[in-house]
């Protein structure tokens, strides 16, 4: 029980603290976030070692302009832009229903061992020199064999929430050994490509995986939507969502099969960017309440703008070009530190 | 009518039987109680009848049929539950909490309709908190929560309303208030059964009394004709006198003094009364 003390309402009035902001106004958010990325975007075509400007960057986007400048933009700037924002967008969406699922706001692909499934098998696939081509693929399958490893671990008699994080701890730290083993056995001019993958960048993306995530988001994301209702109930506990009429255990893997493809789509894009699923699911909450339509859409548009961001500032304003999880990392850090300390001292 | 009965049920937590062949009938538009000591399988039972459970011999039938066989989201529609201390979601209102009791009305794309919207409405005022609604669950008292928790199961909109324990934690006024409430929705013809700690409330409430001891049901009836003073102090083990309720004249339990004998209390000086 909470030790605070609620003064008594006064009919008529809502009390301000309390009552979740409506839906227009996470509408409106949701909007203005789109617009500002959608600018960022655009500015994020003109920055870089060949100089474009806004138009110029505009006409190669559709195809017009001189032969340089389509290839620039069109073969490097503006893969690199969208697996940014679709990398984002699915990351955010896998840790807002990892957490709403295991009722756990530390839940989240980069906790419970799901991305370091990923990195594993990427790693591996680079020191054995399997062709860059088929790496992401490569994540993506370890990504999916993690969460595996986690149900069987995790099932006995269904899979129970509490559980499925400690399992999930304990199955990253079995997989970090592993990665860290790879790196050591192998030489270091081999491992260099690894390492670089293991902090996540978006560098030299291409268009093939660009279309794969977009199309897995497409399908992803109106399955996440579907399944909320059903993830409204859930979260009222087995016992009255049974009675509710709710199939638990098929709905608990369905949901958990749908944020694992979220987290595995979005590493294989983008490696295993720290933070981004952890903390913007908790930051859409504060501003919008517990998971809803909105609170899931309002994620989704955040952890796009975030990571296109955190990539421009990672690509452009250090004195050297760094991976974009250097910058996720060093941000989302403090800022999960930060949201924390705010949740506490509202609820205290 | 719905009509919910157990058959020869027999219900097992990892083998252990904890009810064992228990026959049960539940009529149609009345207020059943369960009742019994603690770990007599009272709980359990109620699980069992609401296919929480899984019976290891015998069967629970829903309008005579086996009720494993029905689907989940149809038994919901006939069967409202309200288990033993659920859990609250976070940040949750309360009518976002009462909207989820439509879920088993509800198909997977179609949206909110006028009908589902009623139907909270309904629930909110029928558990009188229409005032609440946009308040957090989580910060309710324990009364407001329980109220919600059962405007939730109204939504449901089912004939037949089963409750675990729904008076406990509650003080003593809102434990009448919810026994109150329960007993005004069998009066508009429902059929609630609930498993209660308190056997006064439970006779006066009761319509049937369901007497359980170790996993098996050892008398079922109307209070007045089941409930005696021999029962009550064989099942609870505590001998005991039965008197009617001097307001409703259903049984009331009168438990034997049976603290250490006191020493008389020496009367202080000046202080005795005329």
């Amino acid at each position: 029980m909470s030790t605070t003390t609620v003064s008594p309402p006064v009919p008529g009035t809502a009390t301000p603290a309390t009552v979740a902001p409506t839906r227009r106004l996470v509408g409106l958010l949701v909007a203005a976030l789109l617009t500002g990325t959608a600018l960022l975007a655009t500015w994020a075509l003109t920055l870089g070692d060949y100089p474009i400007g806004l138009a110029g960057a505009a006409r190669a986007v559709v195809g017009a302009g001189p032969q340089a400048d389509l290839l620039v933009i069109q073969q490097w700037r503006l893969p690199r832009v969208l697996a940014a924002l679709l990398a984002g967008a699915a990351f955010a969406a896998a840790g807002a229903l990892l957490q709403s699922l295991l009722r756990n706001p530390l839940a989240s692909p980069d906790v419970i061992g799901i991305n370091m499934g990923a990195t594993v098998a990427a790693v591996a696939s680079i020191v054995l020199g399997v062709p860059g081509l088929f790496v992401p693929g490569g994540a993506l399958l370890g990504a999916v064999a993690a969460a595996l490893l986690l149900a069987v671990l995790g099932w006995r008699g269904g899979i129970g929430a509490d559980r499925l994080v400690l399992i999930g701890i304990a199955v990253q730290a079995g997989l970090y050994a592993m990665k860290t083993f790879l790196l050591l056995r192998w030489p270091d001019d081999v491992v260099q490509q690894a390492v670089m993958w293991t902090i996540g960048t978006l560098y030299n993306r291409t268009w093939s995986e660009v279309a794969v995530a977009a199309g897995a988001l497409a399908v992803l994301l109106p399955a996440a939507l579907l399944l909320l209702r059903a993830l409204g109930v859930l979260d009222l506990g087995d016992d009255l969502a049974t009675g509710l009429g709710l199939r638990v255990r098929l709905t608990r893997a369905g949901i958990l099969a749908v944020a694992v493809a979220f987290a595995a789509v979005a590493v294989a894009l983008a490696g295993p960017l720290p933070f981004v699923a952890l903390a913007v699911p908790f930051l859409a909450r504060l501003i919008a309440g517990p998971l809803s339509p909105a609170t899931l859409l309002l994620a989704v548009v955040l952890g796009a703008a975030l990571l296109l961001a955190a990539d421009v500032v990672a690509q452009h304003a250090l004195p050297t070009a760094l991976p974009a999880g250097v910058v996720t990392a060093s941000v989302g850090a403090p800022l999960f530190f930060w949201l924390l300390w705010r949740h506490h001292r509202r609820e205290a | 009518m719905t009509e919910l009965t157990g058959r020869d049920l027999t219900l097992a937590y990892d083998g252990r039987v904890v009810v064992d062949g228990v026959d049960v009938d539940l009529p149609t538009g009345r207020f059943t109680v369960i009742v019994g000591p603690n770990a007599c399988g009272k709980s359990t039972l109620l699980r069992g009848l609401v296919r929480l459970l899984a019976p290891t011999r015998g069967a629970v039938l829903l309008d005579g049929t086996d009720i494993s066989r029905v689907p989940t989201r149809e038994v919901a529609r006939r069967i409202g539950l309200l288990p033993q201390s659920p859990a609250v979601p976070a940040g949750l209102t309360v009518e976002a909490l009462v909207r989820r009791g439509r879920f088993p009305h509800q198909g997977l794309l179609r949206g909110w309709t006028r009908a589902d919207q009623e139907a909270v409405d309904r629930a909110l005022d029928r558990a009188g908190i229409v005032a609440l609604r946009s308040r957090e669950v989580d910060e309710l008292s324990g009364g407001q929560r329980q109220r919600a928790w059962i405007a939730l199961t109204l939504a449901q909109e089912t004939p037949l309303l089963l409750l675990d324990e729904p008076t406990t934690y509650l003080d003593i006024r809102h434990q009448f208030d919810v026994l109150d409430l329960v007993a005004g929705l069998v009066h508009e013809g429902r059929t609630a059964v609930a498993v209660l700690h308190d056997l006064n409330q439970a006779c006066r409430y009761a319509d049937q009394l369901v007497v359980m001891r170790a996993g098996r049901v050892v008398a079922a009836g109307p209070p007045a004709g089941v409930l005696t003073a021999d029962l009550v102090t064989d099942v609870f083990d505590l001998p005991c006198d039965l008197i009617p309720d001097p307001v409703t004249g259903t049984p009331l339990v009168v438990p034997h003094d049976r603290r250490p004998q006191r020493r008389p209390v020496p009367e202080p000086a000046g202080t005795s009364t005329h």
